[in-house]
């Protein structure tokens, strides 16, 4: 096997660079949200590992060691065991209901002493794994619906049992699993579907369904005007487009009765909050306001380290989870918030530049796995702290304060790295 | 394969990035109102209210002090009663109010203190005290009170309130809130920049459950509060509690001066109100009944009443009769031809005249000082007369303010020339018989008692007055406006003085002054007058000084529907100065006999035949 000068030699040290400095500021920061000017605590305290940034230090510590142990396992493992750990995961799922406890209105953790675990942050890596090995086959191919179709129940899968554990946020990141399969074949027919629903999904409930039809006319009236050669000027035509509106319009009409009726109260509010920003500021609104009055108060520089009144006095809610960029806008100001992500779109082309040079489709189909989750945590996390998205309860990879959280990014990108390091190793099947 | 469609996934990535950085360079950049709501949110901005300073008399007796009170607080998270029935005994409410004050406390705030119970006394707050432990979520603050020494002065002092929405409109320098309590009347309005100290700020970080977290950016930004400046008042409240006892169940002022310093040594008005009441818990159901009295307890008579001067205004006439050179101690005007009536005597000259208070002889007065000038018909005469005349009236004080350091006082009205021009409409409209009236001090003539107490000091001073004042030094170094230092003259030299002197002594010992208003070992020297009112029986005034030879006092009685100067006021003034002269008053009878006077059914009479008082006139 492999020594570990191996390993130093092969291993992307850029990429490991951002992630220390990632969390680095990360700690950085939820030291920052949970520092007390009244009570600063020493290190030496007991209490400081009582506080989250004690807390988080722990965590990162014991990040370290499971680093070391994804270097050390063999990188085959991972291609080899990857079902066993998809179904492994799935079967932690499906007992969290019935072993698990409850945080935070979720019933979707696992207590070890002190240590809550939250399995559907695993199931994220163990789908990326089974999706990789599966796309590793050189005979599947994502332009055939059979493929497609088992690639969809692949993700599928945990995605309903996230769902049953009313981890909502959770299973829509596994929509990022589009970004694997788009780079690996699947037809750009289908983001270009699911952004356009999206759109559409929005576009109901921001304006009237009269003016998405005016639209909608207006787009195909410039369609027949402007009409391609290779579409026939014919009555078929004509009817495919009319039967095209009619079609978008009745999804935008579902769209109210989606809301309505299927979403629960307060995954409604979410997205009332979303589309009114006045809607109930000390209430349903309550986070998003505070949100965006710590991050806007930040102004062009911030107000400096340890400086912020916002989150350092829990005026946002889960500063230092899901809202810890908050800190960071408020202290470090317009200029901090470009910084980071400036970095983090550098990281993520990094991945997507590793992955490319990957010569096993595994490895690469994994790389683009990861980039997509990471993505897909940066897209919401920080489109619902400045009122861009609805409130999910996701967390900001390396920055967020938690043990999962970061365990499983962790797991999640060493795992490529490792994967990375042998890709001279590794076979071009 | 496919091997483009990274960059298109990333084109994709750097417009969502695009769009973020976008919104943030709004949100953190162009919008400063996130700014503003941060500060809102973060910084309790809490004013600490010093105390009041506290008012002494001229020997150093405490007049006015505060007395710590204690407002029960309540955060309602923490609130847990038990016992609903026990608290209620414990803190002497009913359930109702538990309840509902308890649901409006929730319906504010579950973490933050809501006021539970307002103004608690030290002894209340003690006998709660060991009840406290089975109360938690209540805790005390404490708060202050005034508090008087004396039921005695409350109109000169004036007294503090919650100040009114107009006056927080109003406010020029955005001091006040809502809420704050501000000096109204009297002394406690005049002074309340000096009272009020200097309110302290600090601000404190706060979380969002409203517990502080210490001070905004070190404590840097915040104000000590500092106390407010005691007064030292010129009052003596010995005689100030006796003259009050005088005028009790009567209506109407006593103001008594040191001639020499201006010093008011004490000032009745008279019915006044116990103003012990009029704080806290009390204070609305007190000041209602106040403000609904007809006898008007709140006015503060002796600078703000109006009143003819009647007959006492015949010592002005004697001295400006001379000073303008038209009269002089042996003028002798016969009774003819005048208007007025007289009590029945012969001619006589100027100090008889005092003495007897004759109308006729100061009919002739004032008409040598209207009529003689040489040019013109009998209407620009009388406006050229009148002119120089009230030139020199108006240095005693008439027709303007004085300057005394208490809230309202009113100017009074001096008539002359532009006064008459426009009562009449237009100049030549008026001439000497249209306005004799105020030969004797009737007529258009209004002033206050303050005034006529000043016009005592002036004559005692034979010449000069320091501008009364209650307060006679302002905080450590007791230091004063050096108005209040100031001496003024009138204008009249002094030996005109002599002849008016003798005639007031001559009033008092054998003259319009009754055996009650004499004091058998203090030589008092004054003059009486009985104002007419339309509405009702004669005021009784009367001024006067003592001792003759270097005065120490100076004083004047106004006593409303009791007839005769010479029979109501002059006894009351009499009994004031010998008890300031002597510290006791020896005659026993006539001190029973005017403290037990009662003048009210008079003046209830008048309030029952017109709405308003009679005593304002306008």
């Amino acid at each position: 096997m492999t020594d570990s000068n191996h390993i130093q030699g092969r291993i992307d040290w850029i990429t490991v660079g951002f992630y220390v400095l990632f969390v680095g500021l990360g700690w950085l920061n939820i030291y920052s949200a949970v520092y007390s000017p009244d009570a600063p605590l020493a290190f030496s305290d007991p209490a400081f590992y009582n506080s989250n940034a004690g807390k988080q230090l722990v965590w990162i510590g014991t990040s370290f060691v499971l680093i070391i142990c994804i270097l050390v396992i063999d990188f085959r493992f991972f291609e080899s065991f990857a079902l066993f750990i998809y179904l492994g995961l799935l079967l932690l799922l499906i007992a969290v209901p019935f072993l698990g406890v409850t945080i935070n209105g979720s019933h979707s953790w696992f207590k070890f002493g002190s240590v809550t675990i939250q399995p559907a942050e695993f199931a994220k890596t163990a789908t990326a794994l089974l999706l990789a090995k599966y796309l590793n086959d050189p005979l599947v191919n994502l332009t055939k619906f059979p493929f497609q179709w088992k690639a969809a129940l692949i993700i599928g899968i945990p995605m309903v049992l996230i769902i049953g554990s009313n981890e909502t946020g959770s299973a829509l990141v596994f929509a990022s699993f589009m970004i694997l399969l788009y780079r690996e074949g699947l037809p750009g027919a289908y983001p270009a579907l699911f952004i356009g629903g999206i759109v559409l999904f929005v576009s109901a409930l921001l304006v009237q369904a009269w003016i998405i039809l005016l639209v909608l006319v207006i787009l195909a009236g410039l369609l027949v005007l402007f009409m391609p050669i290779y579409m026939q000027r014919d009555p078929k035509t004509y009817l495919r487009l009319s039967g095209a509106i009619a079609g978008i319009m009745t999804l935008a009409l579902l769209v109210d009765w989606v809301v309505n009726n299927v979403l629960k109260e307060h995954q409604r509010n979410r997205i009332r909050v979303l589309i009114d920003p006045g809607f109930d500021p000390r209430g349903l609104g309550y986070q998003v306001t505070q949100s965006k009055i710590a991050i806007g108060s930040g102004g062009f520089w911030g107000k400096g380290f340890l400086g912020g009144t916002q989150t350092k006095f829990d005026f946002v809610p889960e500063q230092s989870t899901d809202m810890v960029f908050c800190t960071i806008g408020e202290e470090h100001g317009f200029v901090g918030v470009l910084l980071m992500i400036i970095f983090f779109l550098g990281f993520l082309w990094r991945l997507m530049y590793l992955a490319d040079l990957q010569r096993s489709r595994f490895a690469r189909a994994y790389g683009f796995g990861l980039v997509g989750i990471l993505f897909f945590h940066f897209l919401v996390n920080i489109g619902m702290t400045i009122g861009l998205m609805p409130i999910m309860g996701i967390p900001l990879p390396f920055f967020s304060y938690g043990g999962s959280s970061l365990w499983s990014f962790t797991i999640l990108l060493f795992i490529f790295l490792k994967l990375d390091s042998h890709r001279s190793d590794m076979l071009s099947r | 394969m496919f091997s483009q469609r990274r960059n298109l996934i990333f084109l994709f990535f750097g417009i969502v990035g695009l769009l973020f950085i976008g919104k943030l360079f709004f949100l953190q950049v162009i919008d400063d109102t996130y700014e503003k709501a941060a500060d809102n949110n973060a910084i309790r901005k809490i004013i600490q209210i010093p105390f009041r300073g506290e008012v002494y008399d001229r020997y150093g007796k405490l007049i006015v002090y505060n007395t710590p009170v204690y407002d029960l607080y309540m955060i309602p998270r923490k609130a847990v009663v038990k016992d609903t029935n026990h608290f209620c005994r414990v803190f002497r409410v009913t359930k109702e109010y538990f309840i509902k004050t308890t649901q409006r406390a929730r319906a504010y705030s579950r973490v933050k203190p809501s006021l539970f119970l307002k103004h608690l006394s030290k002894e209340d707050f003690a006998s709660v005290q060991d009840a406290m432990v089975d109360f938690p979520g209540f805790f005390f603050e404490t708060n202050a009170f005034r508090t008087y020494q004396s039921h005695s002065f409350s109109n000169a002092l004036g007294y503090v309130a919650e100040i009114s929405p107009t006056a927080l409109e109003d406010q020029k320098d955005d001091y006040y809130r809502q809420g704050d309590y501000v000096g109204i009347s009297g002394i406690e309005s005049f002074y309340e920049e000096t009272l009020r100290g200097q309110r302290g700020v600090k601000y404190r970080m706060v979380n969002s459950n409203g517990v502080e977290k210490g001070d905004y950016k070190n404590g840097s930004l915040n104000i000590n509060p500092i106390s407010g400046n005691n007064l030292y008042t010129s009052i003596d409240l010995a005689i100030q509690e006796y003259a009050d006892s005088l005028m009790q169940h009567k209506v109407g002022s006593l103001v008594a001066i040191e001639p020499s310093t201006g010093e008011i040594l004490a000032m009745v008005s008279a019915p006044s109100y116990d103003a012990s009441q009029l704080t806290g818990n009390n204070f609305s159901k007190y000041y209602q009944q106040l403000a609904l009295d007809p006898m008007k307890p709140l006015l503060n008579r002796p600078p703000s009443a109006y009143y003819r001067p009647g007959s006492t205004f015949k010592l002005v006439q004697a001295l400006v009769g001379q000073q303008l050179g038209f009269i002089g101690p042996g003028t002798v005007f016969s009774h003819a031809g005048a208007p007025v009536k007289c009590h029945g005597h012969g001619p006589v000259d100027l100090r008889g005249a005092i003495r007897v208070s004759c109308n006729p002889y100061f009919y002739h007065a004032f008409r040598k000082m209207i009529y003689d000038n040489t040019t013109g018909d009998t209407y620009e005469r009388s406006a050229k007369g009148l002119q120089r005349w009230a030139d020199l009236v108006a240095n005693f004080g008439f027709g303007r303010k004085l300057g005394v350091d208490l809230g309202n006082e009113k100017k009074g009205i001096l008539p002359n020339v532009e006064y008459y021009n426009s009562v009449y409409k237009g100049e030549k409209m008026w001439k000497f018989s249209n306005i004799y009236s105020i030969s004797i001090g009737e007529g258009e003539i209004v002033v206050s008692p303050l005034k006529m107490a000043n016009l005592a000091a002036i004559i005692a001073n034979r010449g000069w007055y320091i501008p009364p004042h209650v307060v006679k030094g302002v905080g450590l170094q007791k230091s004063i406006d050096p108005f209040y230092k100031t001496p003024v003259k009138v204008g009249v030299e002094s030996k005109y003085f002599n002849v008016v002197i003798d005639g007031m002594e001559d009033a008092v010992t054998h003259g319009t002054v009754e055996a009650d208003g004499r004091i058998p070992d203090i030589k008092m020297v004054g003059k009486t007058g009985t104002s007419q009112n339309q509405k009702g029986k004669d005021h009784s005034i009367f001024i006067a000084f003592a001792p003759r030879d270097n005065p120490k006092i100076a004083i004047a009685v106004f006593v409303e529907n009791a007839g005769f100067g010479g029979s109501a006021a002059a006894p009351i003034a009499s009994l004031v100065v010998e008890k300031y002269l002597k510290r006791k008053v020896d005659r026993k009878a006539v001190e029973t006999k005017f403290m037990n006077m009662n003048y009210l059914p008079n003046a209830y009479s008048v309030v029952r035949k017109k709405a308003a008082p009679d005593s304002t006139k306008k």
